[in-house]
Order: structure tokens, then sequence, then C-alpha cells
């Protein structure tokens, strides 16, 4: 037996920010209370942009395979954690923000107090605060960051587990309407833990099939033509159902509209992001690298996947009359758009100079959608009626005329995921339909640009609701903090600049868009 | 035969490299002007006007330093952003600065400087000053992109700016009926053009896999006759909107309705003459086709006689300008189609015109503003006494544009008709009677306006202009004296000198038989208008039973006919659409709509809150995984 190696200089951002959720452990019990709040999120924000700094930093270095086979610190693995940390940190940051609920966090004094209950009211009284949460973010991330670079099965399945598990419980820690959030919270536990099921199980049947856990035995198995078919199709499968949960593609969407819409806003900008992100990482991963011999199978499968998303995100989209549910459902129909690049399943290099391929257009897909996304929630912080978010259509009438700065930023978010040029969101779907279209799947770009038609009806909508409607009286527009204002700006410039100068952004991600297995 | 443009242009340096600022600085100036609302009523006539000033300084310099540059090296392609960089298409924006273009520069921010500035005294008592000129700014940038442009999307995008430029300012006193009228009128004829301009851009990407002029004309002699004449009529099309050329002139009068200053410059002096420009920037096209450009000439011909029986006829001073400016953009166009030979004319004529047009238009803004703004000629009379420095100034325009030797209009005008006979003795003569109507017609406007009696209504006191409006009156009339002269040997030099084509000499005085009877047919010209309108002019329009002079009057019946051949069947037209759209298109969509609700309401009854419900979802899920997987394989 050998002992086993660490490269710490490849894994050094998983270490640092591990490093500071453990830290952030210690400070939960010897930090005094009323300071609590700020130290965290201080440590938070540092943490993670060390670990930014560092994959930043390491963009240049060889990429290798780390931990005993285990995680694969590639060219992509090193684009979704970029990512990753950049929306990360704009989640800490809508995390972080008191002033737009009058000084008090989005989450609940005290998580243990029964919802109405004495206890709550005292914990609200003594101007509690949950600073739990950041240790949960930092957590999460760790394990967002572990997926979609994790080089087989066994770490895939850890991650996604380490990923999970903080995420069901920042769901259920909403500081107003509890019984919703913990409802959603339990919901999405268990569906997950289903979900999960399913992974582990198809995990088995290809350690059946190929003898290892390892994505390069995988392939070298199907590859070489082993006799059981069966378990390989099961085990593909179920595994993929396992990553799609995560993406919210339909029919393993039912969580999302709930879960979106339960959960505590910054905590729903948090999983609509980065959680897609890591998913749709880890999704590549496995498909292209562990089964990209059978690729034959799983296009179809996904195709039908993606057409039956798009459908189901912008048709069901169109009766919605609340922003956060809307963009539940917006997400949905995204991770459609997103599954017709991976349904390519072109390598970048492979087309020739000028062409993006899958991963690149996935990434950058999801870089515009973020910035817009994450964008968007912010703006949903700020809209409240009575000291809650103010959520339904009626709320936002006339926001745009009450608050020019804000209406238009928001405009511009929604033009973004509905595709409009000059914004990323349009270069994002150029460049993902692209791949779909040279992978061969051109009637599947066909049915995604028809629907792309009908999201772009009820962004419109909504737009039209903040423009041309008579305002309502009793919703505010609240002064929101800086960390808030952060993230609006920089998803506004980002998805202006992704649109009007994508060049060097897309070549960074196609240059590095080689898998190492 | 080596042809303009066909220069490959060259890459940028000096103060080349900032010429995107020349589109930059009016539009900055616009968006400030807009942007502050009234906070910038103070002080935004001063801004808006010192932008031409500053983006002419800019041109001047650009000029000066391709003065200096070898005649091969005159074309000059100044990037400003690359939009998208990939293998096969770069999408880039940049502007070309040459010969031409640069002339066109200085013309607009030269002569746009003189109008801004007068503008300042004409506006003084409007409250909508600041953002008046907020619209001239943006019209100012939209037709430096127009002609800084390096390809024909570019160039149709500007051209659109100045479109809308000139909607907003036919329309800018849009409490008036008429004005709203004329700006709207103006529009829809110009977005026929408009139609032609774009199709003809998508055909030369279908044809060339590019727009950008440099790769038009290099490709452009492999393409097929039929095809070059497409084109070229197309482009005729789009010429004969942005400049009123016959058939679509319509709009050019109406759009009087604006300010006066707002005439000079854009319907006078620049946006009108972008037909022309277009026309010599195809050139490249025109010249593969005889027939295309035998309609160009045959359009200027039609329109020389059209505006210069328009402006005999109309009582309006502001009409009869317009239609002279009909008429000498038909020199222009008539030049224009005359290949080779007559497009470095063309050009000259068209700045010369732009002194001297923009000098007459802001002589008559100065009448009217001094008459309380009555444009009626028949309530002038003797205004020579009561304005004299409107007088003089106005009377070198005349002088430049009936063709008076040594003045400006003299060189480029009779260039013009020589050409003209190059192409066809028919071509000439008519081009010689063109020039006798214009004296007669410009005559009749002297006279009517500045000799003869009194007839000035009760209560109209005539006063004089201030120095801020007389200033830019005796630059363009400086302007209308020496134009022809200093240009007159060198522009045919500076334009070729980039192609290498053979240079005509030019004299000062032109002693050929073709000059001589040109000169007497002015002079016949005159006289007549002087001897009819020496007598007494009555104070209201006396009913005519006279047919040329009431299709005159009346636009040559050219409204009647849009109204009875297009504007009625296509009222019954839209009529009938409405009532399909209403029964049947509405019934479809609104079918589909409930569909699409009705779908969505089913769809949600799965999203009932009930995880047992989304769990057996999920398995449904993952049993359709499973059973498209096997049905993948058995296909």
């Amino acid at each position: 037996m050998t002992s086993p190696t660490i490269e710490y200089g490849l894994i050094a951002p998983l270490l640092v920010l591990l490093g500071g959720a453990v830290c952030a452990v210690l400070v939960e019990a010897l930090v005094p209370r009323t300071r609590r709040f700020g130290v965290q999120f201080g440590l938070a924000v540092i943490a993670q942009l060390i670990a930014l700094t560092l994959v930043c930093a390491g963009w240049s270095v060889t990429p290798g395979v780390a931990v005993m086979g285990g995680l694969s610190i590639d060219g992509p693995t090193r684009i979704v954690w970029s990512l990753l940390l950049v929306f990360g940190l704009g989640a800490t940051l809508l995390y972080g923000e008191r002033r737009v609920s009058g000084g008090t966090s989005a989450f609940a004094a005290q998580a243990h107090t029964v919802p109405g209950s004495r206890a709550e009211h005292e914990a609200i009284a003594a101007r509690q605060e949950n600073t739990e949460v950041f240790v949960l973010l930092e957590l999460s991330l760790f394990g967002m960051l572990v997926f979609p670079a994790a080089n087989d099965l066994l770490t895939m399945f850890v991650a996604l587990e380490i990923l999970s598990l903080p995420l069901y419980v920042m769901c259920s820690l909403a500081r107003r309407r509890r019984l919703l959030s913990q409802e959603a919270a339990l919901k999405y536990f268990l569906l997950g833990a289903m979900s999960s099921a399913l992974f582990l199980f198809g995990a088995a049947l290809l350690y059946g099939f190929s003898g290892s856990f390892q994505f390069a035995d995988i392939d070298a198995g199907i590859t070489l033509g082993i006799e059981s078919q069966t378990l390989l199709m099961a085990g593909l499968a179920l595994t993929s159902i396992g990553v799609l949960f995560k993406i919210g593609a339909v029919p393993f969407h039912s969580w999302v509209p709930d879960v979106y819409t339960g959960a505590p806003t910054p905590v729903t900008a948090f999983m609509a992001v980065c959680t897609k992100l890591a998913a749709f990482g880890g999704l590549l991963r496995l498909l292209f690298v562990a089964l990209g011999g059978a690729r034959w199978d799983w296009q179809l499968v996904l195709a039908v996947i993606a057409v039956l998303t798009m459908v189901f995100g912008a048709v069901v989209g169109l009766a919605q009359n609340d922003v956060k549910r809307l963009l539940a459902y917006s997400s949905i129909a995204h991770a459609g758009f997103i599954l017709v690049a991976v349904v390519g399943a072109m390598a970048g290099d492979a087309l020739g100079e000028g062409l993006t391929g899958s991963v690149s257009g996935v990434m950058f897909y999801l870089a515009g959608y973020g910035l817009a996304t994450m964008g968007a929630f912010a703006v949903l912080t700020m809209v409240r009626r009575s000291g809650g978010e103010a959520t339904g259509f009626d709320a936002w009438a006339g926001l745009g005329r009450r608050e020019p700065v804000l209406g238009a930023i928001m405009t511009l978010f929604l033009l973004s995921m509905a595709g409009i040029p000059l914004t990323g969101g349009f270069v994002g779907k150029l460049v993902a339909f692209v791949a779909g279209w040279q992978g061969g799947y051109a009637w599947l770009v066909v049915v995604a640009i028809v629907m792309s038609l009908v999201t772009a009806g009820f962004y419109f909508r909504l737009v039209k609701i903040m423009y041309f409607d008579e305002p309502d009286a009793s919703v505010d527009v609240v002064k929101a903090g800086t960390p808030t204002w952060v993230v609006i700006i920089v998803g506004a410039v980002g998805t202006l600049v992704l649109g009007l100068a994508p060049g060097s952004v897309l070549d960074l991600f196609t240059s590095a868009a080689g898998f190492l297995r | 035969m080596t042809l303009l443009e066909t220069l490959t242009p060259v890459a940028a340096t000096g103060s080349l490299s900032i010429a995107w600022l020349l589109i930059a600085i009016p539009l900055a100036v616009a968006g400030i002007l807009l942007v502050v609302g009234r906070a910038g009523d103070a002080w935004g006539h001063l801004l808006g006007a010192a932008a031409p000033v500053a983006a002419f300084v800019i041109a001047l310099v650009e000029f000066v330093e391709l003065l200096g540059a070898p005649p091969a090296e005159r074309a000059v392609s100044v990037p400003v952003y690359t939009w998208a960089e990939t293998a096969d298409r770069t999408i880039e924006i940049s502007l070309l600065v040459d010969p031409l273009s640069i002339l066109f520069a200085l013309l607009v921010t030269g002569v746009g400087s003189l109008i801004f500035i007068y503008s300042i005294g004409y506006m003084v008592e409007d409250p909508k000053r600041r953002r008046f000129f907020a619209f001239l700014n943006i019209f100012l940038g939209a037709m430096l992109t127009l002609v800084l442009a390096d390809n024909y999307i570019m160039l149709f995008i500007g051209w659109e700016g100045v479109g809308l430029a000139s909607y907003l300012l036919i329309g800018f006193w849009q409490e008036r009926t008429s004005a709203a009228l004329a700006a709207k009128k103006a529009f829809l004829t110009n977005k026929v053009g408009d139609l032609g301009l774009l199709c003809a851009s998508f055909a030369m990407f279908a044809l060339f896999g590019s727009v950008s002029f440099a790769d038009v004309n290099a490709a452009a002699p492999d393409m097929s006759h039929g095809w070059a004449t497409a084109l070229g009529l197309l482009l005729l099309l789009a010429a004969c909107g942005k400049s009123a050329q016959v058939p679509l002139q319509v709009w050019l009068l109406d759009a009087m309705e604006g300010p006066t200053p707002v005439s000079a410059l854009i319907h006078a002096a620049t946006m009108v003459t972008a037909g022309v420009y277009l026309v010599v920037r195809s050139q490249a096209i025109f010249t593969l086709s005889d027939e295309a450009a035998l309609a160009v000439a045959v359009v200027g011909l039609c329109s020389i006689f059209a505006g210069a029986w328009i402006g005999c006829a109309k009582d309006d001073i502001k009409k009869v300008l317009a239609g002279s400016t009909m008429s000498q953009i038909g020199y222009m166009m008539l030049a224009a189609g005359l290949g080779p030979a007559g497009v470095a004319f063309a050009i000259f004529h068209l700045l010369t015109h732009g002194m001297f047009k923009a000098n007459m238009f802001l002589g008559a803004g100065a009448v009217m503003h001094g008459m309380g703004d009555d444009t009626d000629m028949r309530h002038f009379g003797a205004l020579a006494k009561g304005m004299p420095w409107v007088f003089g100034t106005f009377a070198m325009g005349y002088l430049a544009i009936i063709g008076c030797p040594f003045f400006a209009g003299y060189y480029s005008k009779d260039h013009i008709i020589n050409a003209a006979f190059g192409r066809g003795p028919v071509f000439g003569w008519l081009a010689i009677v063109g020039a006798a109507i214009t004296a007669f017609y410009m005559t009749r406007l002297m006279m009517m306006t500045f000799f003869g009696p009194s007839r000035h209504l009760p209560g109209v006191h005539p006063h004089r202009p201030g120095p801020v409006m007389v200033i830019p009156l005796v630059i363009l009339a400086i302007g209308s004296i020496i134009g022809g002269l200093v240009l007159n040997g060198w522009i045919q030099g500076w334009l070729s000198d980039a192609i290498g084509a053979e240079v005509e000499p030019v004299h000062i005085f032109e002693t050929s038989a073709i000059a001589w009877i040109t000169l007497l047919a002015v002079a016949c010209g005159i006289v007549l208008g002087v001897l009819i309108y020496r007598r007494p002019i009555a104070q209201e329009t006396p009913v005519s039973r006279n047919f040329f002079v009431n299709a005159g009057r009346n636009e040559l019946y050219a409204n009647a006919f849009n109204e009875a051949v297009f504007m009625r069947p296509g009222q019954r037209l839209c009529d009938g659409l409405e009532l399909t759209d209403r029964y049947v298109v509405d019934g479809a969509v609104n079918g589909g709509v409930t569909l699409a609700k009705g779908a969505s309401g089913l769809l949600r009854l799965l999203q009932n809150g009930y995880v047992r419900t989304y769990g057996a979802l999920m398995t449904c899920g993952a049993v359709i995984v499973g059973a498209v997987m096997i049905l993948g394989r058995l296909a």
C-alpha cells in the first residue's frame, strides 16, 4: 500500500475555503454575539477573496490530477472555480446585507425556535442574529468547488452531499414566513435524498460495469466494449438523474419553484447561480470524461430532457404573477437552454479557430445568466411592503417610473435573460446554441430559439408592468446598503461587458476547455 | 479606368486616429443637453453651438494632414471598436477618412457651425431652445456617421439618424398641426427610400459577403450586369428619398415648416445632399450599369425642372428656395449620373450649393424674423432699404445660384452643363434651359422681396437682425463669392489624385460656345424676371386659370397623386386588414393563448406542493429516461 500524496499547491483554494469555514465555527464559539455577524461576514468575504486570488494565480500552473486521482484540476475546473467564487462572493454580500430589512439580516433570529412561539419573539426582541449561515455558505461552497473537480464517482458523491446538506439547512432559515421556508427545506431535503440515492445506485452500477470508480477506468471500459451494456446504461441514467436534479431539469425540477420561493432570497440567489454552476460543471465532467464513449446513448436522452425543460419553464413561466416564482421558472428554462450546448458535445478545438465548444458555451452562458440572476435577486430584496419582500407583480407596478435607475438596471437584467443583443445573455445563448448546432442537433436549436421567444414574453411582461402600470403606494423601495449595490452594479456592468466585449472571456474559456482525466 | 474610392484604405495615424471624436462630440453634447433638463437652459445653446466648432477644428486638422499625405495614402481607415472577432468574420466598426468624406465633414461642420451660431439669435425667444440645440447635435452626429462610415450598414445607421433628426426638427413646433403632419410626411416618404438602401445592403451582403465600401468596390466588377442594374436602381431609390428627387420629392416643401436654420442646414446644405453622396460613393456600381447611371441622370433632369417649376409658382419664400434646392440637387444628380466625367463636379456643385443656399436660407430667415414670421413674398417688397445687410448677403447668394461669372455657382454649374453635353446634346440643352429658369425664378424672388414698393401688412415693421445672425450671413456670402474660384482648379485634382483619372483643364472665365450660350440663357431669365415683376404685385395670390401656374402652386399635383394612388387604397387595405386581424388573426392568437394558458394550468396541477407527487414525478422521469435510452439503442 502506497502512502497517499496530496498536491497542496493545486488544491490550495479548497483548503483556504475549508480553513475559513473551520475558523468560522470557532468564531461562533469564541466571538461575542454582538460582534459575531460582522466578523463572520468579513471572514467569509476574506476567505473567498483569498481562494479566488489563488485560483486566478493558478491559471498559469500546469493542470494536474491531485489527491491520488480524486480531483482533476484542469481548465474547466478552474473556470468553474473562478465563476463559483465570484458568485459566491456575490451571495455572501447579499447574506451580509442588513439595511434593507431595517437592520436585521434575511435570516431567522434563532432557527430552532418554533415559528410564532414566545421563544421566537424573545429572540427577535433581543435582536439576535443567525450567524451560522456564513459557515453553512462556506461549507456548501466548498462542496460546490469539489463537485466539478471530482475525478471519481465517490468523490463526486461526497461532494454532492457536502454541497447539499448546508443548502437544506439554509433554505429553512427565512426570517419571515418561516413555515413556508421550513416546508421548502423539508421538501428539498426529501427529494434531494431521493436523488442522492439514485446517484449512489448509479455509481454502484457503473462500478459493476467497469470495476472502478475512476472516470478514466469507466471510459476505458466503454472504449474496450465490455459486454454488460445494461449495467452501463442503467448506471449512466441514474447518475445523470442525480445531477440533473440539482440542475433543475424537467422532470426532476418539482422542487425548484417551491424551494426558490420559500428560501430566503439571498439563499435563493446562491442556489440559482452557484448550485447550477457546480452541477453543470459536474455534469459536463461526468458525461464528457467518464461517459464520453457512450455519448450516442445520453445525447438523445438529454435532448429530450432539454426540450421538456425549455418548454415547461417557458410555458408555465407565462402564467406566473410573482417575481420570485417567475425567476424560478426562468431558471428552469435556462437550464434547458444550457442543456442544448451539453447535448452538442462538441470539443472546442475540434471545431477550428473561432468556434467555441460545448464547455465554453455552457460556462459563458452560466456567467451571463449568473450576473443577471444574482443582480435580479438583489433588486428583489429592495422592493418591500410593510417590512417584508413584495414579490407580486402588482407590487412591482410602476417601479421603473418611481426608481428610474433601479428600474433601468432590472430591465437590463431581464433583457439579458431574454437574450437581447448587446447583453451577456445574448452572447451566451449564441455560443450555447452554436455548440448544439455544430453537434448536429439543429432541431433542438430551433426549439430553443422558439422557446427563448416565449420566455421573452414573460420578461417583457414584467418590464411592461414596471413602466406602464400605475405604482402601488403601499410598496416601498428601500435604501440598500453597499453590499447589495455592489452586487447590482457588478451584475449590470458585467452583463454589459459580456455583451459588448465578449471576446477575451470567450477566448479564455475556449482555451481552457480541455478536460484532464 | 480607375475609379473613385477604389483605394485600399491605410491605417490611421496621428490626428486621423481621433476621427471618431467628430461623431462623439456632437452626440455627447446632445446627450448632455437632453439629460440635464431645464438646468441647462441658461447655457445649453452655447454648449450646443460649441460642438460643431470643435468638430470643425478637428476636421480641419485632419484635412490638412490629408493634404500633406501622398495621394495614394489619402484614404485612411480609423478603427473604432471590434465587437466580435472570429476566424472567418470580424465584426468591426471603423471610419473611413478619405478625400470625399473629409470634404463632406468640412462642409457639415463648417456650414453647421455658422448655422448653429445663427440659431442662437434666431431661436432666442423660443422656450425650447436647449432642446433645439440637442436635436441639431443629434443631426450633426448622425450626419458625420453617415459620411465617415466605411460600410453601407453604418452609413445606413447615420442615414436613419439624420432622418430621425430631420423628423424631430421639422416637427419642432409640434403644437402646430401642419408641422406635425409635415414631419410625419417627411419621415414616411424617407422610409420608402430607406427600403431601397436596406435592400441594396442585403443584396451586397449576399453577393459579396461584405458591405464595406472597399470590399464592395473590389468585388463589384465580377457581378452580373443585371445585379449591377438592380443595385444601382435600389441605391437610386434611396437617394431619391433622402435628396427629395422625383418621384419622392413631396416631403421637402412641407419640411419648410421647421425652424429656418433647420431648413438651411438639413434641408438645403447637408442632409438632402446625402443622396448625391451615396451615388458618388457607389460609383463602382453605377459604372457597371449604363442603365442605372442613365436613370440617375434622368431623375436629376426631371428634378431640375420639377423644382424650377414649383419655384416659379410659389409665393412662400421658403418654398421657392426649397424648390430651388430640389432643382440644384437635380444638377448634382445629373452630374453623378454622367459617370467619372461628372462625379467631381457633382461634389463641387454640392459644396458651392451648400454655401450659397445656406446663405440664402439664413437670409430668408432673417427676413421672416423681421417681418413677424411671415413668409409670403406678396407681403414683402422694398426690403433692400429696410435690411441692407440681409439684402447685400442675399444678393451674393443670388448671383452665385444663377451662375453669374466669377461667383461660386458659375463654375460648378458650367462644368456640369459641359459634362452633360458629353453625354448627349439633349442633356446639355435641357441643363441650359434649367439654368435659364433658375435665373428667372430667383430674379422673381429678389424682385418680390427686396425691390418695388412696400406691400407690408399693417403693423409689421421690418427690423434688422443682430450681429449674431449677420456675421454668419457675411461669412457665407463671402463663401458664395469666392467658393467657386477657390475650389475650381483644385477639386478635380483632389478627388482624382487618389484615382489617377485625367483632370480636365479649367479657366477662370470659360470662352467656349457652350459657356456663352449658358450666359445668354441666364441673362434672358433675368431680364424676363425683371420685366414681369417690375409691375405691381397684388397682396393676395390672384386666381389663375393657367394650368402651368396651378400645377406649380400645387406642387405638380404630387400630393393629390399620392393620395389617390397610395393613401386611399392603402387606407382601404388597412381597413380590410384590420377586419382580418380582428376576426381571423386575433381569433387564432387568442385561441393559441388560451391553449397555452390551459396547458400552463394543467402543468401547474403537477406543482401541487405535495412531496409525494414530486417524488412520483421523479420516478416517472427516471422511467422515461430509461425508456428513451432503450428506444435510442433500438433505433
